[in-house]
């Protein structure tokens, strides 16, 4: 929340304004040091009862001729399906990745929002261990069907196009089991953690900048006011972010599982 | 972890509480993400995509089966157009047919009234030529009777005696009307 988040800025002890840091991140709920549960896992399992009672709620009586809710759920979906894993897998393969990723996308999409939505105003997947867990399963998920469509050996070599002078394989392979193994999983974790992150951060400076402004002089209490305004121009900015890393991590995961069982380069 | 901290110098300069800089998972977060995606990944799984790809399969095989009902429906009509069609110009040709007979049965009808109507004319005329045929053999049959026994009453009386049994013994009238017939009595005058 904004303005819990602002109160706990150390801003009150002197005059002097401090720019909002990590610290506002560490909201621990229940407990306290490395076993707390936080505010975010708190807020991630709403999200989780949310989003499980609203997709059974919407598809327990779905039909031939839609309803209005099934028909804008149905355009929600086949947003996943078609737009992102059918296009990125393929229509062969396509199916079975189709429940993962669109689980995947709906829980980044509500978490993320979160970071925008009163009475929340925190995105979940801000907290590194979150996007770190999603794209662990990520990681697994595409090695795990790579390597069952492949085998190990085949796994390795697929990696490597074809057609290629023989004395340059080596460094190609190494380039791509550097991508595979390491650089997919960290800049998938990282966009996602950084994005949630830094937009956080931005709002809760604005806000808490305007806020200091009005404990000031005449003229800072009336910079508050376009300080305010940016804050604004920022939560719309934020909602659009938002929905964009939630996008983007979803195509990434549906990219990289691509790759894994794709024909051929 | 000494080293991680190191790496991000801003970061371990927290607010008191915060154990760790940012980029450091907390274990629970790290753990209750798992737990997120899999109960949302189970729900999806079991209960959301079954349900709503089998109304997509419902909907395909529908407006499949839809478009077969068409197809089948619109055979159907034109079909039974070209039966119609068929069944409309045969009733034609049989109107025509008809049509055509009945012409040439009422020109024969035409025809044998006519010879009907010429035959009886024929008759009724003959039969009529035959009466005053009759009439006429008749009428000189009476005339013939009565000019005899007229011009034997009047011989009689200018020869003043009955002729009458004479004459019918003899046959004397008829016997000079068939010569006068004949041309072979030229009639007189009686006074001369």
């Amino acid at each position: 929340m904004i303005l819990a988040s602002a109160q706990q800025l150390p801003m009150a002890s002197g005059d002097e304004f401090v720019a909002p840091g990590s610290e506002i991140f560490w909201l621990p709920f229940i407990g306290e040091g490395d076993w707390a549960i936080t505010e975010q896992m708190i807020w991630g399992g709403v999200s989780v009862i949310l989003i499980c009672a609203a997709l059974i709620m919407l598809t327990r009586n779905v039909s031939i001729v839609p309803s209005k809710g099934q028909f804008l759920f149905e355009g929600f979906y086949n947003f996943a399906r078609n737009s992102i894993a059918r296009d990125m897998i393929g229509s062969k393969h396509f199916m079975r990745f189709v429940p993962f990723l669109f689980a995947l996308f709906t829980l980044l999409l509500v978490n993320n929002w979160f970071g925008i939505l009163p009475p929340v105003m925190n995105p979940t997947y801000g907290r590194i261990g979150f996007p770190i867990a999603a794209a662990l399963v990520v990681y697994v998920i595409y090695h795990w069907v790579g390597i069952k469509r492949y085998g190990i050996k085949g796994y390795f070599a697929h990696m490597v196009p074809d057609g290629l002078p023989g004395w340059i394989k080596p460094a190609i392979l190494v380039l791509e089991v550097i991508t595979y193994f390491i650089t997919r999983p960290l800049t998938l974790a990282l966009r996602l953690f950084g994005n949630m992150f830094a937009g956080h951060i931005l709002i809760v400076l604005f806000v808490s900048a305007a806020a200091y402004f009005l404990t000031q002089g005449v003229v800072f209490k009336l910079l508050a006011i376009p300080t305010f305004a940016m804050a604004g121009v920022m939560w719309l900015f934020e909602a659009l972010i938002q929905a964009l890393q939630a996008y983007v991590f979803t195509l990434l995961a549906a990219s990289y599982i691509a790759g894994a069982v794709a024909e051929d380069h | 972890m000494l080293n991680v901290l190191a790496a991000f110098p801003s970061a371990v300069v927290t607010a008191a509480g915060e154990p760790k800089p940012p980029l450091i998972p907390h274990i629970p977060e790290l753990i209750f993400g798992f737990v997120m995606l899999g109960i949302v990944y189970l729900v999806v799984a079991k209960k959301v995509v079954p349900n709503i790809e089998r109304a997509y399969e419902e909907r395909r095989a529908a407006i499949e089966g839809g478009m077969q009902q068409a197809e089948e429906a619109q055979a159907q009509a034109e079909a039974a157009l070209q039966s119609y069609e068929a069944q409309l110009a045969e009733a034609r040709t049989e109107a025509n047919a008809i049509r055509e007979q009945a012409r040439e049965e009422g020109a024969s009808i035409i025809a044998e009234m006519r010879n009907q109507a010429n035959a009886e004319a024929a008759r009724i005329t003959e039969s009529a030529k035959r009466q005053i045929e009759a009439e006429r053999q008749q009428a000189i049959v009476s005339l013939r009777q009565e000019v005899g026994s007229m011009s034997t009453t009047l011989a009689s009386k200018i020869v003043g005696e009955s002729l009458e049994d004479e004459v019918r013994q003899k046959g004397i009238v008829d016997r000079f009307l068939a010569e006068l017939e004949a041309g072979e009595v030229r009639p007189e005058k009686v006074d001369s």
